[in-house]
């Protein structure tokens, strides 16, 4: 039996970079996927002979630079190309195209208000502002409010130096960011209703939560502050589907001597005195590590791969607690040729970006009163992608994929998913977009739908949740994925947490995956090769 | 600093904060004038005929949350405070299974021993919670940036509360469920639906909120703050009698009143409040003006926005302010009779909101300007501990309704009789017979409460309390230590720290910053 | 109150990135170098031919320049004057029918907006030109006040005529009048039978006049003036932006968003601007009515300066673009150039800088580090400054009235 100095359970992108920074500090490293294919849910797959899905996650912005370059995935094969623009079509026949050129998107905006088009410079000057505040404790480690150790008090002095950074009234304008609802803190901005129900979508995505609930303006930042090339807000396709990004990682990691099995799902964490001491498989056959580390969510982690009697009684409890419903859904679609969208002028290059079909916060919000009652909506908010415009590796020549990502979509349909009420589900959503493209339903030669339960079932995400526990106050920063363990070491003496579970969250960007390696490495008394941020720039 | 006054001061409306902060000004050496709209004093907190014999309080209809500060300072029980009955609340069940819900325990209906005890403990916890926010309280809420001695003082207690009051293990968990839901709360710690149903409606009422919308642990908190040790009561008399002990309070103190005084417009000079002009175009000179106003009617209407900054102007146009609360006034032949509740039981604070989901579903048509079939209701019936409510054998029944909307589509002309139909139809289900008993009735919209009681909105609190509209941002940030960008122009109403209710904790706490910045002397 | 109904712009053509304005067609065709660029959206042309031939139009002859893509609002309504003197720092209220006037204004916290100039064209009837898209901020400020508000920047027509001829070119393109309309005046007038509106105003600090007329006279006017030189009279040359960069910092003229960034596009702390700071004092006024930035600007008033747009003569001849400034050569760092130009008729390197104060003083002496290229090999220089109190460049002829003829 091989005794390694770390065992990694799950090959997600976050398991995938905390290994890696471990091997980058020497470290012998296993990763153990239970699938037969790595990536987790950041994975191309061919379910449709020809076509190549990212059949979970579709877009990578979050992706943390200062990981991408102190990995160099870009040699290991990755690249990311900017989305461009997006699109919300309306009911009355018409749209509003959100351009990627400047001069053409504020002329666009005046389209459906002169002075919206104004308003949106103190629009993005004011989130600009709140993405430098936040995105500057993306790398770093939660201090831990309980504690008077100097390393938590000096974190704390410099969340609260960047806080103070801000002038008195800025200050307050980012507590009311943080805490109200995107649809009425849009109301402060715009008046016209497809603008703020085209810039309220990104709050809501993943979330149990509706445009009016307060706390998702600060999701739209979870949104919007990912970058590419420094642009900020910017969206990107991996080439060749997520699964590349997966594979950069991966391969970066074997690169620095990491060993990755598949098929080889942990059963079972081994505690001995407190202490984690390796894991069991599936197959029974057992591996021993100095440390532990899982990527899977917290309720999976603890109450899932860990036995209740090695944990305190409070930490099964808040596993038992944690919110981590899921609230969307998936479709991905090999399509015949390009659908066409009578609305769009010809030949615009709209449909190289986001195409949604939701053009007031009302409709939004209905979406969202739906899933609080368990059923889908007839009137989802979609957000669809056509990344096979770019992207020649994902389907034959001439032919296109579709991504469509569905808020909202519920854990449990009304008594219970069945494959019936899943195509069902399905069929809503093509209706939904059949309105607005007369041949749409002709093209499509193969669908896949993806409810909470097939994302459960196939890669493990807890009842389904993408972001792996709900982005709300009580499970952010100093409380993800529990208050007291927000600092990536488990309840056991060498046992660690690396996944979305943990600050800051969901998203493809690797900064859970980093942190925790920090954590680790700091522990083992090795050298830190996690990326240090940027900076302000 | 001498102690000389430079002419006088003037309260604009003459609600309870209006009451109690010309009060502790009176007592302080100002020479005070309160000048009220209505024909009455007391605002939200006041008695009114509605049919002809028939009386009842007019909006707030429980006391539950009179300071006791303020009641000792302005010795409002010689002024012939009497707090009435102490009531529970009942929340009521089709099928007669009501459960009583006091303040540290709840009984009744199939409430199992888990709840049972669960109830006590997440009482007690919660209470610990409001406790350990209590410094911020009874004053001004502390800026975060250029804070004065005071704000430093104030902010350094909440620490000291949180971290050594608390303990670790409680400051954890108020730091993760502060900022959330109170039904995930409330599912994690009970599993009776009824309960949970009934527990929630103190986070909601008189908030565009339901029981799922983020924040609303802290809306539950922050009932439980004003929470007197006195609980909740049917004061005798109504609530016009709180008003007239204040009143009388007032005068003793030497304030002067005057009713059928409706200020039109707060005249500024220069930046500076120097007097009000009444809707008769009589003019009052004031070395200071505080208004127990709304922000909105204060700043949009009455001061104007040419007197003031754009983005402030901006900002206070788009607070919040969307009430959400219907006032019913039922005249009735008799009592109603409900399966499971004695007489007694029935001049008690009753509800109707039969799970979260009903409170939840309750809200969801608030959000786009329609009400539910099934309103959440909260019920006195006054008449019962005061006869002289009613004519001998009838009674009246006051009803606070959510959620109704301040902005109904289509507008409120014509559709308020199909809106007390239904609250009628509600209560029948629970009361049978209960339609036939009517005799008159009385309906007040938001918009209704907006018009007679000058409220922007028609809301409980003079606007949304939601975390971005509170502490030092209430009613926003710029204006929420109670001075205002006009100098000698104060706020002391509900739409200023820590907001509505019955509490006279803005009258208290904008007297005070008046007192401690030396305004209005020479 | 009533909802005001939205205003929308008509719709476009993605393809067409840059929106042309009514003198498109001649602009394109005087164009030489075809050297774009997009000014508020508009395609605009930097240079047609040569800059020193633009720049020499503009001091010795006469210059044309499309004006049309430049910020206009139309402000009517019982109101119209109180809401422009809540938004301005300066008094307005005297602003007499068919006058203009220069203006600043600030956000809450007396940080600059933009500046611009207001135009009283009759009775109760105003126009705001500024250089940023402002329609959020005047509705914003417009509320509770009766006033009308209309962004018209492509329902009017503009050219800029500067110059030392530009009165005999004027004159001799049939508008009459002009030699007494003063400095900052307005006059309606006719030509070939439509209507034309004339100001003297201009941002060269020359001799100068702006027009304006409906977009579909906008080529009828552009044909009028250069009848002119075809008829040989006198030379009429279209400018670009490059010339008149040069010709307003010789002026003095700032920029917001060039010298400064703008309050609403800030968003570090400490990187807006109040009017003092960017040397627009004078046209604070606290003698009138509440304006927007009031009590903040009072309040700034009373403390210690801390930092001044300057203009700045830089000696030598080296191109001081983008320099740090210095409070002795070597010395402490006290601030940067923001704009730069080589003034051919003032021989000398003219700029605008950015320059800190300590304890509310000015720095006794500036000195600029300057890294220039010669033949692909970097240089360092050091430079002393001096800091201009009046325009670089200020010619009595641009308010003389009546003008010289030639």
């Amino acid at each position: 039996m091989k005794n390694y100095d770390a065992i990694v359970i799950g090959a997600g992108h976050n398991g995938l970079t905390h290994a890696a920074f471990l091997a980058k500090a020497g470290l012998d490293v296993v990763v153990l996927e239970k699938n037969d294919y790595i990536g987790g849910a950041t994975v191309s797959r061919e379910l449709h002979e020809g076509w190549k899905y990212s059949n979970c996650s579709y877009v990578c912005s979050l992706f943390r630079p200062e990981i991408y370059q102190s990995l160099d995935l870009g040699r290991h094969g990755l690249e990311v190309v900017p989305l461009q623009g997006s699109t919300t079509f309306m009911q009355n026949g018409d749209y509003f195209g959100s351009y990627h050129q400047p001069t053409v998107r504020r002329r666009e905006i005046a389209r459906h208000s002169k002075r919206d088009a104004d308003a949106s410079i103190r629009f993005d000057t004011d989130i600009m502002k709140w993405c430098r505040l936040i995105r500057g404790f993306l790398l770093r480690t939660p201090p831990d409010p309980a504690s008077f150790k100097i390393r938590d008090v000096m974190e704390f002095a410099h969340l609260l130096k960047s806080f103070y950074s801000l002038t008195e009234s800025q200050i307050y304008e980012f507590l009311r960011f943080f805490t109200m609802s995107i649809a009425e803190y849009l109301e402060e901005y715009f008046e016209s209703e497809v603008i703020r129900a085209h810039f309220s979508g990104g709050s809501i995505i993943g979330t149990g939560l509706g445009v009016f609930s307060p706390g998702t303006a600060y999701v739209l930042l979870h949104h919007a502050m990912g970058d590419i090339d420094g642009n900020v807000g910017s969206w990107g396709f991996a080439r060749g589907g997520m699964g590349a990004v997966s594979k950069a990682i991966a391969s970066s990691f074997q690169s620095f001597g990491g060993e990755i099995r598949t098929a080889a799902e942990v059963q079972k964490i081994n505690v001995s005195g407190g202490t984690a001491t390796g894991v069991i498989l599936a197959s029974g056959e057992e591996i021993n590590a100095r440390v532990v580390v899982s990527n899977l969510d917290a309720k999976r982690t603890f109450l899932g791969v860990m036995d209740k009697q090695d944990l305190p009684e409070s930490l099964v409890h808040r596993a038992e607690n944690f919110k981590i419903r899921g609230s969307s859904g998936k479709l991905n679609i090999a399509l015949d040729g390009m659908p066409d969208f009578p609305a769009l002028p010809k030949g615009s290059p709209l449909l190289l970006g986001h195409t949604h079909f939701t053009d007031t916060p009302e409709r939004l919000e209905r979406a969202y009163d739906d899933w609080k009652d368990d059923r889908w909506s007839q009137d989802p908010y979609v957000d669809a992608l056509i990344p096979t415009q770019y992207d020649p590796t994902m389907s034959p020549p001439g032919k296109h994929m579709m991504s469509v990502f569905v808020q909202y979509c519920p854990v449990e349909a009304e008594g219970g998913w069945t494959d019936a009420k899943r195509d069902a589900f399905g069929a809503t959503v093509i209706d939904q977009i059949s309105q607005y493209s007369p041949n749409f339903k002709d093209l499509i030669l193969h669908a896949e739908v993806r409810t909470p339960r097939e994302i459960e079932a196939e890669i493990g995400l807890t009842e389904g949740n993408i972001f792996q526990g709900e982005l709300t106050l009580d499970q952010l920063m100093f409380n993800r994925p529990f208050p007291g363990y927000a600092q990536y070491r488990g309840p056991v003496k060498n046992m660690y947490m690396c996944s979305s579970s943990t600050h800051p969250g969901g998203g493809v960007m690797g900064a859970p995956g980093a942190n925790s390696a920090r954590e680790v490495l700091r522990d083992l008394g090795k050298t830190d090769t996690t990326p240090r941020d940027f900076g302000d720039d | 600093m001498t102690n000389t006054m430079d002419k006088s001061v003037v309260v604009v409306g003459g609600g309870h904060n209006g009451l109690v902060c010309a009060t502790y000004l009176a007592k302080a050496g100002y020479k005070v004038q309160v000048l009220e709209a209505r024909d009455e004093i007391g605002g939200g907190a006041s008695t009114t005929s509605f049919a002809q014999g028939y009386k009842v309080s007019g909006l707030a209809h429980i006391l539950h949350s009179l300071n006791p500060k303020v009641c000792k300072d302005l010795a409002l029980e010689q002024a012939g405070l009497e707090r009435g009955v102490a009531i529970e609340t009942i929340a009521l069940a089709r099928d007669g299974q009501h459960l009583t819900l006091g303040k540290d325990s709840a009984t009744g209906g199939s409430l199992s021993s888990e709840d049972i005890a669960a109830y006590t403990q997440f009482k007690k916890e919660f209470r610990r919670y409001a406790e350990a926010l209590k410094p911020m309280m009874m004053t001004k809420p502390p800026r975060l940036k250029g804070m004065d001695h005071k704000d430093k003082f104030t902010l350094a207690k909440i620490g000291w509360k949180l971290r050594f009051g608390l303990g670790t293990d409680s400051m954890r968990e108020f730091f993760r469920v502060g900022g959330i839901n109170i039904y995930d709360v409330l599912n994690e710690e009970f599993d009776n639906p009824h309960l949970k149903g009934a527990m929630a409606v103190d986070a909601v009422m008189g908030l565009h909120m339901g029981p799922r919308t983020p924040t609303t642990v802290l809306t539950y908190l922050h009932r439980l703050w004003g929470e007197t040790d006195a609980g909740q009561s049917l004061p005798s008399g109504g609530m016009g009698q709180v008003a007239n002990a204040l009143s009388t309070a007032a005068s003793n103190a030497g304030v002067s009143i005057r009713t059928g005084a409706k200020v039109q417009r707060i005249r500024v000079e220069n930046g500076k409040a120097v007097g009000v002009e009444l809707a008769t175009g009589e003019q009052i000179d004031a070395s200071m003006v505080i208004s127990n106003a709304d922000a909105k009617s204060t700043f949009l209407d009455l001061v104007g926005t040419r007197e003031l900054d754009a983005m402030f102007a901006h900002r206070i146009h788009k607070s919040r302010t969307k009430g959400t609360v219907a006032k019913l006034h039922l005249a009735l032949n008799g009592l109603p009779q409900i399966e499971g509740l004695s007489a007694a039981q029935l001049g008690q604070r009753l509800l109707i909101a039969d799970d979260l989901q009903y409170v939840e579903h309750a809200f969801n048509h608030a959000k786009y300007g329609e009400y539910s079939d099934k309103p959440v209701l909260e019920i006195t019936i006054p008449s019962i501990s005061d006869s002289s409510f009613a004519p001998q054998g009838h009674h009246v029944m006051s009803i606070s309704a959510s959620f109704v909307p301040y902005a109904l589509k289509g507008g409120w002309e014509g559709q308020r009789e199909a809106l007390v139909k239904n609250i009628i139809a509600l209560i029948e289900q629970y009361a049978p017979g209960f339609s036939a008993q009517v005799l008159a009735s009385e309906l007040l919209t938001p918009v209704d409460i907006e018009e007679q009681y000058h409220i922007a909105g028609g809301h409980w609190h003079h606007g949304e309390l939601a975390i971005d509209q509170m502490f030092m941002m209430r009613p926003i940030h710029g204006t929420a230590q109670y001075d205002t960008p006009i100098d000698g122009l104060f706020l002391c109403g509900a739409c200023a720290h820590p907001g509505g209710g019955v509490t006279g904790v803005p009258g208290h706490n904008a007297a005070q910053r008046i007192i401690a910045m030396g305004a209005g002397k020479k | 109150m009533m909802k005001p109904e939205i205003q929308k712009a008509p719709p476009h053509d993605f393809r067409e990135v840059l929106q042309k304005s009514p003198f498109h067609a001649r602009v394109d065709e005087k164009s030489l170098v075809k050297s774009w660029t997009s000014w508020n959206g508009y395609q605009t042309a930097r240079v047609y031919d040569t800059l020193a031939s633009e720049y020499f139009a503009i001091r010795s002859s006469c210059s044309v320049m499309d004006l049309t893509p430049m910020e206009k609002y139309r402000i009517s309504g019982p109101d119209a004057v109180d809401f422009l003197n809540r938004l301005v720092t300066r008094d307005v209220s005297k602003l007499k029918p068919h006058r203009v006037t220069y203006v600043a204004w600030c956000n809450d916290d007396g940080r600059v907006l933009d500046d611009g100039t207001i135009f009283h064209l009759n009775e109760g009837d105003y126009r705001l030109c500024s250089q940023h898209h402002q329609l959020d901020w005047l509705l914003m400020s417009s509320l509770g006040m009766d006033v009308t508000i209309e962004e018209e920047t492509h329902e009017v027509a503009a050219l800029s005529v500067q110059g030392p001829t530009a009165f005999s070119v004027l004159t001799a393109a049939g508008i009459s009048g002009l030699d007494v309309l003063k400095a900052f005046g307005i006059m309606h007038t006719q030509l070939n039978g439509f209507d034309v509106m004339v100001s003297r105003t201009g941002f060269t600090g020359d001799l100068g006049y702006e027009l304006w007329v409906e977009p579909t006279q906008a080529l009828p006017l552009w044909d009028a003036i250069f009848s002119v030189q075809q008829r040989g009279l006198y030379d009429v040359r279209p400018i670009g932006l490059d010339a008149l960069e040069m010709v307003r910092i010789e002026a003095g003229f700032i920029m917001p968003g060039d010298d400064f960034n703008t309050a609403e596009t800030a968003i570090r702390a400490g990187h807006d601007r109040s009017p003092f700071e960017v040397g627009l004092g004078w046209v604070v006024s606290f003698d009138k009515p509440h304006f927007t930035g009031k009590k903040a600007l009072l309040k700034e008033q009373g403390e210690p300066i801390k930092r001044r747009l300057v203009k700045l003569r830089v000696e030598g001849n080296k191109p001081p673009a983008d320099a740090f400034l210095y409070d002795a050569k070597k010395g402490r760092r006290i601030g940067e150039i923001k704009t730069s130009i080589w003034s051919p008729v003032l021989k000398a390197n003219l700029t605008m800088a950015d320059i800190e104060y300590r304890k509310g003083q000015a720095p006794r002496e500036i000195w600029a580090e300057i890294f220039y290229q010669k033949e692909l090999g970097w240089h360092a220089t050091w430079a002393k400054c001096e800091v201009s109190e009046q325009p670089f460049w200020n010619h009595p002829r641009r308010s003389a009235t009546p003008p010289d003829s030639f």
